[in-house]
């Protein structure tokens, strides 16, 4: 992530490009994308058949690439996309291709500065992950399920190991996959392998296995835990213990795990996203207490409110003392912060952003098929077609917006006293 | 019911059931079926057990039961006699050849399509009683093999096909390219964050029907739909381990489905023409989570064409002018109640609708749902004999008009296929979106 305190902070608002404009321009426009600190708009641009363009700020990449797809900032600001010339595809990255090309890329990755990019390969139907545009030695026949540690130096994906045949499902069960991490598969094998986990320092990796169809149980490095469970879910590291942290299902009922020892008390009818809080103090989830009611848990006590068809996107603040989560009843969205929700009802909420020093919160919100920011509760005056993510200062007392009014997209620097009152 | 129980072999050799069971022992049995019963079921299973009177009135739901000239053995009471009763009452002593027969019949005679249900007079829902006993071969390692390779494939790839993380994003790039063909500017968007609908389908149709996809992709163009599709996992809404009885699995599998709609913040998923998947993501996988109710509102391609001709967002041409019959899913039909919904649809795509009898919550089954189909070659006969009473039904419609047989489900197509080819019905089978796209208005 780029260092925020070197973006332009000051009040008022930047008129960056109207897409109004793109589209006499171009045969269609596809859904933009803004950068980052708000100073880029861009968008994949249609020429004509087979003809298409990187649209930033009104301005086409050099390029005219067949088929682009994926357009995406990555944290560090640049803007990256998958392209395809004469039937190869290869990641672009701000208009420069990679030198690879490949038979396909799916599913890219960012470390969390941005600065490593991790993606998916199919070549010559081998299978294999790349780290900014370099490919593991070793490829397999088959791979899912990828991870990038956080700092963007390694990466692991589920990968086939032994060969099967079709409908051999006996061979299958025997395990034949198993984790590759920078490309150098564990020397164990499971039947199923999901949803790997790296922790902070990059050297660990914790994975859902199935050891057969009915045992599942949690691998860290390849070592699986001593217990098994009817079922988990995927694992997390306590930032604490350097243990391996899963939802694990006993009785018919689910808790928390860590290196296979019971850690919660409570057993709940569904327990999953765990999270831990920045300081690594507090273990929160989402759960359902009884039967089709959900809340958030934080280190075992749920919130007492609870919503009717799920809870999903728990966010701590900074400071570790707050948690934030999205709630919907039937068509209505909440955001509720510490068991409390916030007055009004949305069509959709996105992830809510706390502000540095954790005193407010914010978040996109969508009514009546226009687009807003709601801060503590209260919401912006303006409607727009389109907005992002709210990003406050350093100081979380002003809130950069970006969003299209009128096909006009601007870069907004409020007061967040503006929205709060 | 005296009668004893009725061996009937595969057809072919099954390794997943001759396999499984040639590792069972009597304990391991007995183990499994009270875990199973002790630990799984509670008062649903008990009060059905227990209710039953016997009396037999389900035998004349049963489209097997009719197509063996009303063999008691094919009864749906007959099938709980020769499964869970006698698990029950020998208190899981029973042997492996027992279950052998138990996971033939539960697994490839039953295709849990609820009719009987509605035949006894105490709404006994035998189909769940056959799910009970799929469980238990299911943790007994029993399942017939080409069911249980789908299972696998579900496990691995979160899709029923064996459908790799590459070729799902290009299918959909290839169709987008096909369909651009005749719409210039068509697009299927991937990945849209926070677009209306996010559409889903089942795993054949990237496999082998990619031309669905197509059709899909041209009625929401037109319709001016905001629409999604994933290039992630997740895009898969189908669920066989929902019928082998790989409960863990099958949640799984929803988990999956539902958080990439979450993902996207879409306000609904539209599914494709599939009866088995809307059981999955509408009743069984979406509770198995703890989920009362889809998380994100489901709505089947019959309820969304519905929806897209009542509102006139599509405009018909000219209707489609072969006679058509309507075959009732029973998963949308029975288990949804989209019924009259479909035949609104039908009259506005078609001149003539011939109502096939019995018909709505009373159709027979295709014989092929509930993963009877899945279980593969083995029992293909199994399947087209057990449904000669469909033949006989379709025939009728045929003599009075039908030419064409539209059923809005996979397996229905499938199961039906092979009916209509094996008995000579002679009717063409179609999607709804193959007659909504031929007859409908597109751009110049």
């Amino acid at each position: 992530m780029e260092d925020r305190s070197s973006w332009d902070w000051e009040v008022g608002t930047k008129p960056i490009a109207n897409l109004n404009d793109w589209k006499g321009k171009f045969r269609w426009v596809e859904e933009p994308s803004a950068g980052p600190d708000g100073e880029k708009i861009a968008a994949i641009v249609n020429l004509d058949e087979g003809e298409f363009q990187v649209c930033v700020n009104g301005e086409p990449w050099e390029t005219v690439f067949e088929k682009i797809w994926h357009l995406r900032f990555s944290p560090d600001g640049r803007l990256t996309a998958l392209v395809s010339e004469m039937g190869e595809w290869t990641m672009a990255i701000d208009g420069d291709p990679w030198e690879g090309r490949f038979g396909y890329l799916w599913e890219p990755l960012f470390s969390a500065d941005g600065k490593n990019i991790a993606i998916s390969v199919q070549q010559d139907m081998a299978y294999c992950m790349a780290l900014n545009g370099q490919l593991w030695e070793q490829t397999f026949v088959n791979m899912t399920n990828t991870a990038i540690s956080p700092d963007g130096t390694h990466t692991a994906a589920v990968v086939q190991t032994k060969k099967f045949g079709e409908a051999e499902i006996q061979k299958f069960q025997e395990g034949c996959f198993s984790v590759a991490v920078d490309g150098k598969p564990w020397d164990q094998t499971f039947v199923n392998v999901w949803n790997m986990a790296f922790n902070p320092e990059g050297d660990k990796v914790a994975a859902e296995v199935r050891v057969s169809l009915y045992d599942y149980t949690i691998s860290v490095n390849g070592k699986p835990w001593n217990q098994t469970f009817p079922c988990v879910w995927e694992p997390i590291f306590n930032p604490a213990s350097g243990g391996a942290v899963a939802p694990v299902r006993v009785q018919g009922k689910w808790t928390l795990a860590e290196d296979g020892q019971l850690i919660w008390r409570g057993r709940y009818v569904q327990l999953w996203q765990q999270s831990y809080s920045p300081d690594g103090q507090r273990l929160a989830a989402v759960v359902a207490p009884k039967y089709g009611r959900w809340t958030a848990a934080v280190d075992d006590q749920p919130w007492s409110m609870t919503f009717q068809d799920m809870v999903t996107d728990l966010q701590f603040s900074p400071d570790s003392k707050r948690l934030a989560a999205l709630g919907k009843n039937g068509p209505a969205w909440k955001v509720s912060v510490d068991g409390s929700v916030w007055p009004d009802t949305f069509d959709m909420v996105w992830k809510p952003v706390f502000s540095p020093d954790s005193t407010h919160l914010a978040a996109k919100v969508e009514r009546n098929r226009k687009y807003t920011i709601c801060v503590d509760g209260k919401i912006w005056a303006r409607e727009c077609e389109a907005v992002w993510d709210p990003v406050f200062s350093p100081a979380g007392d002003k809130l950069m917006i970006r969003a299209v009014e009128d096909g006009q997209y601007n870069r907004y620097v409020i007061p967040v006293t503006e929205i709060t009152g | 019911m005296s009668e004893p129980a009725k061996t009937d072999s595969p057809q072919a050799p099954d390794i997943g059931l001759s396999s499984g069971i040639a590792r069972l022992t009597p304990e391991k049995i007995e183990k499994v079926i009270n875990d199973v019963i002790k630990g799984e079921t509670g008062a649903r299973l008990h009060t059905y057990v227990e209710t039953c009177i016997h009396c037999g009135l389900c035998s004349e739901a049963c489209h097997y039961y009719l197509s063996h000239d009303n063999d008691p053995h094919f009864a749906p009471v007959g099938k709980v006699k020769q499964t869970i009763w006698e698990m029950l009452r020998k208190k899981g002593k029973v042997s492996p050849e027992f279950m052998q027969q138990a996971a033939l019949v539960a697994h490839t005679q039953c295709n849990l399509c609820k009719r009987c249900a509605q035949y006894c007079p105490f709404g006994i829902d035998i189909a769940y009683l056959m799910t009970v006993v799929r469980r238990v071969i299911h943790k007994l390692g029993c399942t017939p093999q080409y069911i249980q390779d789908t299972a696998h494939s579900h496990s691995v790839m979160l899709n029923q096909m064996w459908v790799k993380g590459d070729e799902w994003p290009d299918t959909l790039q290839w169709q987008e390219e096909e369909a651009q063909a005749e719409i210039p500017t068509l697009r299927i968007p991937l990945e849209k964050e926070g677009a209306d609908i996010m559409y889903s389908v089942i795993a054949p149709e990237p496999k082998f029907q990619a031309q669905l996809i197509y059709q899909a992709a041209v009625i929401m163009d037109v319709a001016g739909v905001d629409w999604t599709m994933p290039a992630t996992t997740g895009w898969d809404n189908s669920d066989m381990a929902m019928f082998t009885g790989d409960y863990e699995l099958m949640g799984r599998l929803k988990r999956s489905h539902f958080e990439t709609a979450a993902r996207l913040r879409v306000k609904r998923v539209v599914m494709g023409e599939c009866g088995h998947a809307f059981r999955s993501v509408y009743d069984m996988g979406n509770r198995w989570l703890g989920w009362q109710m889809p998380p994100i509102p489901i709505v089947h391609a019959i309820d969304f064409f519905y929806e897209l001709l009542k509102e006139g967002k599509i405009k018909i041409a000219k209707k489609f002018d072969s006679p058509v019959t309507l075959h009732d899913p029973c998963n949308v039909v029975r288990g949804a109640g989209l019924e009259e919904k479909a035949r609104y649809v039908a009259q506005q795509l078609c001149e003539e609708v011939v109502e096939m009898t019995p018909n709505r919550e009373h159709n027979y089954c295709c014989c092929a749902g509930g993963g009877v189909i899945n279980c593969g070659p083995p029992y293909k006969m199994t399947r087209i004999q057990g449904n000669r009473i469909k033949a006989e039904q379709l025939f009728a419609a045929k003599t009075r008009g039908a030419r064409t047989l539209i059923t809005p489900c996979h397996n229905c197509h499938s199961g039906l296929h092979d009916i209509v080819h094996h008995y000579g019905v002679g009717l063409d089978i179609k999607f709804f979106g193959d007659i909504l796209y031929d007859v409908m208005e597109k751009p110049e």
